[in-house]
């Protein structure tokens, strides 16, 4: 049940607070009462129990990756 | 080099088998690991990572399961709240078949009349309040600092738009107060802690400083790839080598420093701290959520006169134990014999997020 999973805005409904996201063809409508940046279309967004939690940060991610190819990342900076 | 996608890769298996090369090689001393968070241990035997550490690298799983830490008198609590006239329960799906006293569970008392209605979110509590105006609603809420944004959220908007018939049993939980409580109890032996990415999300990095400032226990924020999983574990073991215990955070892609304000505003808005029962772990200070101030009147334990009482642990069942690490899910008696998935005993094999259904699922 703890279950959070990233998935992409597809729609958003400003009025009703609410929002369509997807991840690998599921669909679900997500609440956006507690998120704190507000997303845009494109975005990823961390999904729980029907909320969005916050936002995926991509340039973050794939530096991060960026890194593990370039063999760093293994070290605490 | 093609582009990189951000959601695969960190499943990536030529980078997960440098990180795992890079921890063999490196691994001095034998090193115990706890994980605080369901997802973490579903994820670490799902992607095979248990057996692809070293022998000397031990994983001990911790109180991360909500459904799980749920406390004897608290299921106890909510069968009795689903006898009442006129509720309907609604809940996460995880609780069902949690085992109350005599081996009732919600399904049986469902089969017996009561009206449950499993939902996905606690929204849709809220939405089935506004379907059955005339029965009151009680929704189970379980959960740590994830979940409870969601409920405090819901039970703001049943305020704000005149919802009265929606009622919340608050079973919340939050996870630094048990943290402190297992790194007081002399008969927990971790060397490191991989922490929740999730509750990370909402409650930042400032709640756990203490793990490494008083108790000097290097402590990381984890993300649930097989690739975050193996950095965290090499950024404890750099910790270790240099002496130099910290709280880092490993998910900065989702967790940022300071976590996320407005859901904690909106968690403080309508709840405060309160002391909770925890299954295993017992009572412990500060460590729950309960409905406060205007916001008191959608508690369903108030309302409908229910008390949770101190019952003890179910007979057989060592899932208390397990949740502190100190009794490995196939170390118990009934593991894979009288409880199996299928038939649990306890909480811990009914959830699968829970230990004993992962060692059932993965192990054998
Ligand atoms: S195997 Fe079953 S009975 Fe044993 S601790 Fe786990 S849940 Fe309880």
């Amino acid at each position: 049940m703890c279950l959070a999973v990233p998935m992409e805005i597809k729609t958003i409904n400003s009025e009703l607070n609410v929002a369509d996201v997807e991840i690998g063809g599921v669909k679900r409508q997500v609440r956006l009462d507690i998120i704190d940046q507000a997303p845009l279309v494109g975005d990823y967004v961390i999904v729980h129990a029907g909320f969005a939690l916050r936002r995926l940060d991509r340039e973050d991610a794939l530096e991060t990756i960026k890194l593990f190819q370039e063999g760093f990342g293994l070290e605490l900076n | 080099m093609n582009s990189i996608n951000p959601l695969t890769g960190f499943k990536d298996p030529v980078l997960c088998r440098n990180l795992l090369d890079k921890i063999h090689a490196e691994l001095g001393a034998p090193l115990s690991f706890m994980e605080v968070c369901g997802t973490h241990t579903v994820a670490i035997f799902q992607s095979g990572l248990r057996s692809l550490l070293p022998r000397d690298l031990t994983q001990v799983s911790g109180p991360g399961c909500p459904v799980c830490v749920t406390h004897e008198g608290e299921v106890a609590a909510f069968l009795e709240l689903a006898k009442k006239d006129n509720v309907v329960i609604a809940t996460f799906g995880d609780l069902m078949r949690v085992p109350g006293p005599r081996g009732r569970n919600l399904n049986i008392a469902q089969a017996e009349g009561a009206r449950v209605e499993v939902v996905y979110s606690a929204f849709d509590a809220l939405i089935l309040a506004q379907k059955h105006p005339d029965s009151k609603v009680v929704f189970l809420g379980v959960g740590f600092e994830t979940t409870a944004p969601t409920v405090a959220a819901t039970i703001k908007a049943a305020a704000a738009q005149g919802i009265e018939n929606l009622l919340l049993f608050s079973m919340h939980k939050l996870v630094p107060p048990a943290l402190a409580a297992l790194l007081t109890d002399p008969e927990v032996n971790v060397d490191s802690l991989i922490l929740p990415g999730h509750v990370s999300t909402i409650i930042g990095l400032e709640p756990y400083r203490f793990i490494a400032d008083q108790y000097g226990v290097p402590a990381v924020i984890t993300g649930f790839e097989p690739l975050d999983i193996l950095q965290a574990l090499l950024l404890i073991m750099t910790q270790i080598k240099g002496k130099q215990p910290r709280v880092v955070n490993q998910y900065s892609r989702v967790v940022a420093e300071q976590g996320n304000p407005r859901a904690r505003e909106i968690m403080s808005e309508v709840f405060e701290p309160s002391d909770a029962l925890w299954r295993g772990l017992g009572r412990i200070p500060q460590s729950g959520l309960a409905l406060q101030g205007e916001y008191a009147r959608f508690d369903a334990l108030r309302l409908l006169d229910v008390r949770v009482e101190e019952l003890p642990p179910l007979p057989g069942c060592h899932c208390g134990e397990v949740l502190k690490g100190k009794v490995r899910p196939n170390e118990c008696p009934l593991f894979g014999k009288a409880c199996v998935p299928a038939n649990p005993v306890g909480p811990c094999m009914v959830s699968t997020e829970g230990s004993c259904a992962a060692y059932y699922k993965y192990s054998l």
